[in-house]
């Protein structure tokens, strides 16, 4: 039996984790995508009431929801820039304020969805199941599985941006070795596209 | 390997995008105002679509990056309207 | 190619890093060691599934309750579908053979991300457990099938949660192998591999890998739903709150029916390898091969419908997914064509991995003209939900993908494991199995066509004759099987040594020792202008 050492290997290929990345990406939209399907389906077989329960949801809310998100998307993005150009404390900033865009973000979610509670619309509900018809049952069901999804990604985004941020903080991550930073920003701009969707669909449909 | 990794984005190509973004963000809930029937989704969807395709392709890098990675995105897509429209083969012929 | 002896490492079987004994195993980060962990926990699972199988054909010896009553055979056949969809062919040839031969056979030393190769198989690992774990705690066994159809996955008051959570694990770890496969072919092929001197066997894996990345996600979410209508009453496909029941078996099969050539996409792969070698002759028709692989993979997603013509879709869309599945036919059928081109005037040499491929071929097909029974929508009435489904399918799947691993796993044992094993029981085993497997499920044909339905426990006197050779053939089976499985188990520790290329392969991982060392290759191989595989 041999006891072989290996000389620790530098396994640093950007493009492959930019890759991976990327096909990480193709599964969520896959699993979005599937989602807007089942929202197209029963929006064709229930137009009327998809925009009689469209009416109830705050579109100043989501239209806030969806330029802020944009906002963070453009922060990201820089913070990519700032640290190609050696400029470590302007990433950090840039990569922060898209962190707390991102908690903004959850914190209105979280207003929308608690007035929603408060009027017993929820899923499950006897209000739901009692008041409203079906097609209007199923925007509701819809809405709170896809921006519920959303929220979540939302979530995984931002553990993702802090978990960076230590590194580059840290010196881990730096000009020569960007990866993980471009590849957060692909992860939050796939959240932001699918807000993009979002958004339309269910507030701007009355 | 070597590829456009190299080529650093302008901070101000960002932002013009952003105010891209933003002003089509405006647009969308503005046309929405208007009452088109059954062209609403379609026109909801446009501005979904463009806003996407300038994500995609400046803040996603897509612009900057090697053609392979383009066209498996395109791909990608194009698998998920082809489910759309085959599922409604279905829906729409009931 | 040329030959690269490493001489200097230790071979992959005997290294010892930073942990020691099991613990060396299974927190491996070594492609080839993963694809073991997965051949010998999917053995595991496979044998639980043929229990299941035989259970369930001693139930059906006779009319009437034989061994257990409908509640028991329900859970039955759906356990026996889950494991042996979820936990046996879906990962099937990619877990095991393509986790330890793809790196070889592009010449890398490991797949592009090892650790989360790894955290794969530990997502497989969590699956079964989760899975076993409805089975053994809770208000009872699942009874849904193994397709969770909508609204009764919902209502039944089993134990579906920790299944679907199960199932939803078992998703995960397809889509990382996918995922890491297609990263490491993109990125990892040695100098002067080029796409079009790439094994056919690794074309394979990389369409497979295609659909594995993006089927997948559809039942990862639909399953979800499942889980949400249980917990919360949604609504999305439950009729009394406005859902479509049919719109859950949409997006079901979006993703079996793809899942079906994540299947058989890479025992296609390994036959293409097999056949050249036992005919010491280039494979007929490189470009069809992987032009027909890819084309399977695309046309694949676009036939999901012609499991639901009964179910109540709109014509149109009868009419466009059973002209579509016949469009899909075609181009498994070109395999065939180059794979008896390819035998003819070959040097053959008649080998148990041969046996295996041959067979698969007989077998394949008749899975195969079955299945256009089923895609023709006036023939699809008469035998939908019958027996003639049950035969078809595992003639496709078991005579497929199962021929096919056998096949790959006598071919690659020498290389994989050092030794050569017994060739006189693999044949024995091969001829035992074989005559087995067509007489369990050739009846089934038959009894499908006179009307006998599946997955129930009872069925009319006049069944009874098929019934009992059908299961007659189960045990015939079933012993096959345990030859196969004890003579490998045992050459695996005492066969005779192998040499490097037992079988004059052209392939990369016949330039490597027999086991191979570690790191695969003490130099990286180059592949010079001329250089290709089956250059015979």
């Amino acid at each position: 039996m041999e006891k072989v050492t290996h000389a620790p290997h530098d396994h640093y290929d950007a493009e492959a984790s930019k890759i991976g990345m990327w096909l990480f990406i193709f599964t969520e939209l896959l699993l979005f995508g599937i989602l807007f399907v089942i929202y197209s389906v029963y929006r064709y077989l229930n137009h009327d009431a998809f925009h009689l329960a469209a009416a109830d949801l705050d579109t100043f809310t989501g239209a806030v929801n969806t330029l802020i998100l944009l906002v963070s998307s453009m922060t990201i993005a820089m913070s990519v820039t700032a640290l190609q150009k050696k400029n470590k404390p302007l990433t950090l900033s840039l990569n922060g304020i898209t962190f707390v865009i991102g908690v903004v973000f959850l914190v209105n979610k979280y207003f929308e969805w608690g007035a929603k509670f408060d009027h017993g619309i929820f899923p499950g509900s006897a209000t739901l199941a009692e008041t409203l018809s079906q097609g209007e049952i199923l925007f509701f069901g819809l809405y709170f599985i896809m921006t519920g999804l959303h929220a979540l990604h939302i979530i995984i985004g931002l553990v993702f941006i802090a978990v960076v941020m230590w590194k580059v903080a840290k010196g881990k991550v730096h000009a020569e070795r960007s990866a993980l930073l471009e590849n957060s920003g692909l992860y939050w701009h796939l959240v932001d596209i699918i807000w993009i969707f979002l958004f339309p669909l269910f507030y701007l449909i009355v | 390997m070597s590829d456009e990794k190299n080529h650093i984005v302008p901070y101000r190509v960002y932002a013009f995008v952003l105010a891209a973004l933003v002003v089509l963000t405006l647009l969308s809930i503005a046309i929405t105002g208007y009452d088109l029937g059954k062209y609403t989704v379609a026109g909801a969807l446009i501005f979904a679509v463009v806003k996407s395709f300038l994500v995609l392709t400046y803040f996603m890098h897509l612009k900057y990056d090697k053609p392979y990675i383009k066209i498996m995105v395109g791909f990608v897509f194009a698998i998920l309207v082809v489910t759309i429209v085959v599922t409604f083969l279905d829906y729409l012929y009931r | 190619m040329q030959s690269t002896n490493a001489v200097n490492q230790a071979n992959y079987l005997e290294y010892r890093g930073r942990f020691k004994g099991l613990f060396g195993w299974i927190f491996s980060t070594d492609h080839k060691r993963i694809g073991l962990l997965y051949l010998y926990s999917m053995a595991v699972m496979f044998s639980v599934g043929v229990l299941l199988g035989l259970a369930m054909k001693l139930e059906l010896l006779a009319p009437g309750k034989t061994i257990m009553d409908a509640q028991d055979y329900n859970a039955t056949f759906t356990v026996h579908g889950v494991i042996m969809i979820f936990m046996v062919v879906v990962p099937g040839l990619p877990a095991v053979f393509g986790n330890f031969l793809l790196p070889i056979m592009i010449g890398a030393k490991d797949v592009a991300f090892p650790k989360l190769n790894l955290l794969s198989w530990w997502f497989y690992v969590a699956g079964v457990f989760l899975v076993l774990a409805a089975l053994l705690f809770g208000p009872g066994t699942p009874d849904t099938g193994w397709t969770f159809y909508a609204p009764y996955s919902f209502k039944t008051g089993t134990n579906m949660l920790p299944a679907i959570f199960g199932a939803f694990i078992l998703g995960f770890s397809s889509i990382l192998t996918g995922l890491n496969f297609l990263v490491t072919i993109h990125r990892m092929r040695c100098p002067g591999l080029k796409w079009s001197k790439l094994s056919l066997f690794v074309w394979t894996l990389y369409g497979t890998a295609w659909i594995q990345l993006l089927a997948t996600p559809v039942v990862g979410i639909t399953l979800v739903l499942v889980a949400l209508e249980r917990l919360f009453g949604v609504g999305i496909f439950d009729p009394a709150l406005g859902g479509d029941p049919i719109l859950y078996q949409h997006l079901f099969w979006i993703y079996s029916h793809p899942a079906v050539y994540i299947m058989i996409l890479p025992a296609m792969g390994a036959i293409s390898e097999i056949i050249p070698t036992f005919s010491q002759k280039h494979i007929f028709g490189y470009k069809a091969i992987i032009v027909s692989t890819m084309a399977i993979a695309f046309v694949g997603y676009l036939v999901w419908g012609h499991h639901m013509f009964t179910a109540g879709m709109s014509g149109t869309a009868q009419y466009y997914f059973s002209l579509l599945t016949f469009l899909v036919a075609i181009p498994s059928a070109i395999k065939v064509f180059n794979w008896i081109s390819t035998m003819y005037k070959g040097s053959i040499n008649v080998q148990t991995p041969f046996y295996w491929a041959v067979s698969f071929i007989f077998v394949f097909m008749i899975g195969g003209l079955s299945g256009l029974v089923l895609g023709a929508l006036a023939a699809n009435i008469y035998v939908h939900d019958t027996a003639f489904v049950v035969a078809h399918f595992h003639y496709i799947v078991f005579g497929g993908t199962g021929f096919a691993f056998f096949a790959a796993i006598h071919y690659w044992f020498p290389k994989i494991f050092g030794r050569m094993y017994d060739k006189a029981w693999a044949n024995i085993g091969w001829i035992v199995f074989t005559i087995g497997f067509l007489t369990l499920y050739s009846p089934m044909f038959y009894l499908g066509m006179m009307g006998m339905p599946r997955r129930y426990y009872d069925y009319l006197e006049e069944f009874h004759g098929g019934n009992i050779l059908s299961t007659f053939g189960s045990w015939i089976l079933a012993t096959g099987f345990i030859i196969i499985i004890v003579n490998l188990v045992r050459s695996a520790r005492r066969g005779e040594k192998a040499e490097m290329n037992p079988w004059k392969g052209k392939t990369l991982e016949w330039t490597v020792p027999s086991p191979p060392p570690v790191e695969n290759f003490d130099k990286i191989p180059e592949i010079a202008e001329n250089d290709g595989p089956y250059n015979y």
